[in-house]
């Protein structure tokens, strides 16, 4: 079984992000960048399947500029066989990853494909579902465990309520929450193998997608900021707060 | 301009997510509909007819709905959507879940997790986990819309009359089971929709000591939260998550415990009314954002509150 797992490149999630004093957008400049952490916990996942013999083969793909390789060798560090590299300068939304993604999956045929539930840049937490509506698979998104069982797999899902189980036909998509694994480090050995496996480019008029955006950021501010309080010395002072200045309880 | 919201309900009763939805609408301006789509659920689509500024209730009774599950609610959605020039739903797990396909089959983008109403067509919603708000502006023909609950005041309840009406589908599309699901049962008031929340962190040490929370809870009718990282060290289940890939919560009162304030669980608090934060370590973040900040030991001070309530 091949398993297709979709990654992005995102500012590091230990950076803290500033919004730029023009307000056309955060910046980005001499930023570390990362693999998406829900992106890192797919590949993971999939090379567990590999490692479990369900897997027979891992891709790995994802879209951008040409620095996006160096998240793709980091996938591959972690276990990932091939990469496919679709590459663009501009920023396709949701819709437009998902288009290509479309066709990667009509060329590569998966029957597993799983990808991180949102990214940490844009927390848009869209593009596994439509991936699903335009391939007509189904989705366990927001998965917690992943079990596959001949032509189908077992996703338990994080929702509001608890968990909730469904069970999906194969082909099917997964995306995953942060319980599902914890990644492992690529170790030395592996990065040095990654650099050596087969990484594919492509555009998307090479896959016949357009990637214009249908939605204009017009303007990106900081958020209010909340100012700090006052510091009380007891439980007593606390409650007195709390009931005659704040008049919440 | 004509606005479908759907609705929030386990067939038995609304949602408060749907209220909240409905809010959103309500500032685009235009007729509002709701969409009841689940099983045996002709209860909540009377109680949905009764929801003001609701001018008419399309009803999708069918057992393949039963569960939401995305597959199918997405391609009911998209077909009786197509016709409006809004589709909205709750950014809760559901909405979530089914609605990007709806886009998709629409080929529409979404824009998710919406703030504010600027216009029908120009949106806030925050980015980098609330570190950043855009304002966007859609030109697709229909504009499908996921709504942060917290940053809307809800509609009232009662006060509408609006017809029902039976609309049907595709039905079920046999890619997709629901297999069973384990929902916290609790007496306590949901997260999303309680005025008091008291959470707890990593400084919590273990499960068991979430009893010491549960009892100034019980005196205060508060919801119980916690951290990301007291959920993934297994204190307590992944429902009580307060954070960016958690709830969004923004009740009158939160009350932090043990909690150091990373930037993703301030990310699903900071909206809160008042915060009041108690941490022995007084350099943690979470001060920097408490309205009223307790720097001791929560293992004292959890006893003393529960008895000065």
């Amino acid at each position: 079984m091949k398993v297709l797992v979709a990654v992005k490149r995102v500012i590091d999630y230990n950076v803290k992000v500033r919004v730029k004093a023009d307000q056309s957008d955060v910046d980005l400049a001499n930023v570390k960048m990362a693999l998406n952490p829900f992106c890192e916990i797919a590949v993971e996942e999939a090379v567990r399947l590999k490692e479990a013999g369900v897997a027979s083969e891992v891709v790995v793909v994802s879209i951008g500029p040409k620095a996006v390789q160096e998240q793709l060798r980091t996938a591959l560090a972690l276990g990932g066989d091939r990469a496919i590299h679709i590459e663009t300068d501009e920023l396709p939304d949701s819709l437009a990853v998902a288009k290509l993604l479309k066709a990667v999956v009509a060329n590569e045929q998966p029957q597993l494909v799983i990808l991180g539930k949102q990214a940490i840049d844009s927390d848009n937490n869209q593009t596994g579902q439509m991936l699903g509506a335009l391939t007509g698979m189904p989705q366990g998104t927001f998965a917690s465990k992943v079990a596959v069982d001949g032509n189908s797999v077992s996703v338990t899902r994080e929702v509001d309520g608890g968990l909730q189980t469904v069970k999906l036909q194969l082909p099917a998509i997964v995306t995953t929450d942060l319980r599902l694994n914890e990644p492992r480090y690529a170790s030395l050995p592996n990065i040095m193998k990654a650099k050596k496996k087969p990484l594919d480019v492509t555009t998307p008029a090479d896959l016949g997608v357009s990637v214009a955006r249908t939605v204009k950021v017009l303007k990106v501010e900081a958020p209010a900021e909340r100012s700090a309080g006052v510091k009380v010395a007891s439980v007593a002072e606390l409650v007195d707060k709390l009931k005659n200045e704040a008049k919440v309880i | 301009m004509s606005i479908l919201v759907i609705a929030e309900h386990d067939n038995k009763q609304l949602n408060g997510a749907t209220l909240k939805t409905l809010a959103a609408a309500q500032q685009l301006g235009g007729d509002i509909h709701l969409l009841v789509a689940g099983a045996s659920c002709q209860a909540v689509a009377d109680e949905a007819a009764k929801v003001a500024g609701v001018s008419k209730v399309l009803l999708a009774d069918d057992a393949a709905y039963g569960h939401f599950l995305a597959e199918n609610l997405g391609d009911l959605v998209a077909a009786v959507g197509k016709s409006y020039s809004h589709i909205l739903a709750a950014a809760t797990t559901t909405g979530k879940n089914f609605l990007p396909r709806v886009a998709a089959l629409l080929d529409v983008a979404q824009i998710s997790d919406i703030l504010s109403v600027e216009s029908s067509d120009t949106f806030k919603r925050p980015i980098y986990a609330g570190n950043a708000i855009a304002t966007v502006q859609s030109s697709d023909s229909i504009k499908v819309i996921t709504v942060r609950t917290t940053a809307f005041d809800p509609v009232a309840a009662s006060g509408g009359n609006a017809s029902v009406e039976a609309v049907s589908a595709g039905g079920d599309s046999g890619t997709s089971s629901f297999v069973g699901e384990e929902l916290a049962k609790s007496e306590r008031p949901e997260l999303t929709a309680a005025r008091v929340i008291i959470s707890g962190g990593r400084g919590m040490q273990n499960g068991d000591n979430f009893q010491l929370l549960e009892k100034v809870a019980d005196k205060l009718g508060a919801a119980i939260g916690a951290s990301r990282a007291a959920v993934d060290a297994g204190f307590v289940p992944n429902d009580y998550q307060v954070g960016q890939t958690g709830k969004i919560v923004a009740p009158e009162l939160y009350i932090a415990v043990g909690i150091s304030g990373a930037i993703q669980h301030l990310a699903g608090m900071k909206d809160s009314k008042v915060i009041v934060a108690i941490n022995k370590d007084e350099d943690a973040p979470i001060f920097q954002i408490a309205d009223y900040g307790l720097v001791a030991d929560l293992f004292t001070v959890l006893p003393e509150l529960e008895q000065a309530l």
